[in-house]
């Protein structure tokens, strides 16, 4: 079997750090315990990523591309505002579902340990592909009058506000059904909350 | 330098006087009047009248034309349809001299189906003088540099090429957008905005609505009384060397939910949002205070 490159290790270290930060919290999972479960020494472990921010970092990177090129390819399809918002909802719950580790390490890590991001991703940086591409999204949205016109945050922060607290919630096992069945209303309250009076 | 002064006439379209009294302020005038002779000018001091140039419309080697087409528009008695056309058939070179007379400007508002440039119409070139299209030069402005008029005529005195844009304008002094040679290029960088005229800070996009990014013009490399630009003295660029202009709400910029409507030119949507996110991530203290602190 030819061995890795040093980019696929990289992933695999990726893929392994996600799991545990999303589970274990940032300040639990430790670099030695990253090191074991992926069964690598721990030196070795600081010649893909020099420290703990780092890996921290490239993973939230790595998060907001796989999001920004979904809603990219959904910006693209040339469907309506309507159509566009239950896609993204649809694609969101999906990557909920399919790796959760993903949604959770965004809400659990990331929004929750500002302190870790502050010096390595100041602002929106780190997360400017999937920002980007909601602020497409909602600019063609006014732009072709379907959207209201307001402030971006004010409108990105109903979006994806939303969306995470029922990720999280569904997460706490606190919805009684199965989250894609609560899709096709939470893309209908976001258009109506969104739409042109 | 050729040895007689290439005769040159001054018309005026339907205008404000703005470039005329622009020219008055050029410093190198007089310097320039010794390789050029008026036949006509509407202020300074020639050898014929108006009424006596349309009683026998001369020959000469440079038309400037000032103001707004209008094809009924009377100057002494003659419809401007015989005056300009005619006196553009018997000339070497043509001005379209400001906005006005380069694409309609202030004045077609008025008027939008009957008044346009002399070669072009806003952006279509549906003028007048189409059939003598190879002849005219275009000068837009509102009002435009006096330094660019006495370049350009100093360029046809000494027999030089000039190359011209899409719009005839001579690319020496429209290649540049007023964007270039802006004081404030840093802000528009960091994204730091000011949003009241006057400041030294910050840049006037955002707030303001300023056109430099999107306005072809060397407003701030050829500066104006050789000391200023709008926007060094803190006013937003309104765009008015272009066919577009004048916009409604010159001083604020169209956005759809806080994203400009239109991006700087050449640079496409995706990037520049992704920059400006970053860019608006960092607090640069030294670019947010006051260039000159009068409490310090
Ligand atoms: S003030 Fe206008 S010209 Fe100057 S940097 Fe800002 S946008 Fe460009
Ligand atoms: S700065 Fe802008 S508005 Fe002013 S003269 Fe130049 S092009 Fe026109």
């Amino acid at each position: 079997m030819a061995r890795p490159t040093k980019e696929e290790r990289k992933i695999s270290i990726m893929t392994k750090a996600l799991e545990l930060f999303s589970k274990e919290g940032f300040y639990q999972t430790t670099m030695p315990t990253i090191a074991e479960k992926i069964g690598m020494s721990v030196g070795n472990l600081y010649n893909y990523f020099t420290s703990k921010e780092m890996l921290a970092k490239d993973l939230i990177l790595y998060i907001a591309n796989i999001l920004g090129e979904e809603i990219r390819a959904i910006n693209e399809s040339g469907v309506g505002t309507q159509e566009k918002i239950e896609a993204i909802v649809h694609m969101y719950f999906r990557v909920a579902k399919d790796r959760p580790e993903t949604i959770e390490y965004f809400l659990r890590v990331y929004l929750s340990n500002r302190e870790v991001f502050q010096n390595c991703c100041e602002g929106m940086i780190c997360v400017s592909a999937f920002v980007t591409e909601m602020m497409i999204f909602f600019e063609e949205g006014v732009r072709c009058g379907e959207l209201r016109d307001q402030d971006f945050f004010s409108a990105f922060g109903l979006f994806m506000g939303y969306l995470g607290g029922m990720v999280f919630i569904h997460g706490e096992n606190i919805l009684p059904k199965p989250l894609e069945e609560y899709e096709h209303t939470i893309a209908e309250n976001i258009y109506y909350a969104l739409k042109t009076r | 330098m050729p040895s007689k002064p290439a005769k040159v006439i001054w018309l005026q379209g339907i205008t404000c006087n703005g470039n005329t009294h622009s020219f008055l302020n050029d410093p190198s005038l007089g310097a320039l009047l010794e390789s050029i002779e008026f036949i006509h000018h509407p202020i300074l001091p020639c050898k014929k009248t108006l009424k006596e140039l349309v009683k026998k419309l001369p020959k000469s080697d440079i038309l400037i034309f000032e103001g707004a087409y209008r094809a009924d528009f009377e100057r002494a008695g003659v419809k401007m349809e015989t005056l300009l056309v005619t006196l553009a058939s018997k000339t070497k070179h043509i001005i379209a001299l400001g906005s006005c007379a380069s694409f309609g400007g202030i004045f077609k508002e008025a008027s939008p189906e009957h008044i346009s440039g002399i070669l072009f119409d806003k952006e279509s070139e549906s003028g007048p003088l189409q059939t003598l299209r190879k002849k005219v030069i275009t000068l837009s402005g509102c009002p435009i540099h006096p330094k660019w008029l006495s370049f350009v005529l100093d360029m046809i005195v000494q027999g030089k090429k000039i190359t011209l844009d899409e719009y005839r304008r001579p690319k020496e002094l429209y290649g540049y957008l007023v964007h270039n040679g802006c004081l404030r290029n840093e802000y528009f960088e960091w994204k730091v905005d000011s949003d009241h005229f006057g400041t030294k800070e910050g840049c006037l996009y955002y707030a303001q609505g300023c056109q430099g990014p999107f306005t072809h013009g060397s407003c701030n490399k050829i500066l104006w009384n050789e000391v200023s630009s709008k926007t060094r003295a803190g006013t937003p660029c309104v765009g008015c060397t272009e066919p577009s202009y004048p916009r409604t709400e010159l001083f604020s910029t169209k956005t759809y939910m806080s994203i400009p409507a239109e991006m700087p030119l050449g640079i496409p949507k995706r990037s520049y949002l992704a920059l400006a996110g970053a860019a608006k991530s960092f607090h640069i203290k030294r670019l947010e205070g006051k260039l000159i602190d009068d409490n310090a």
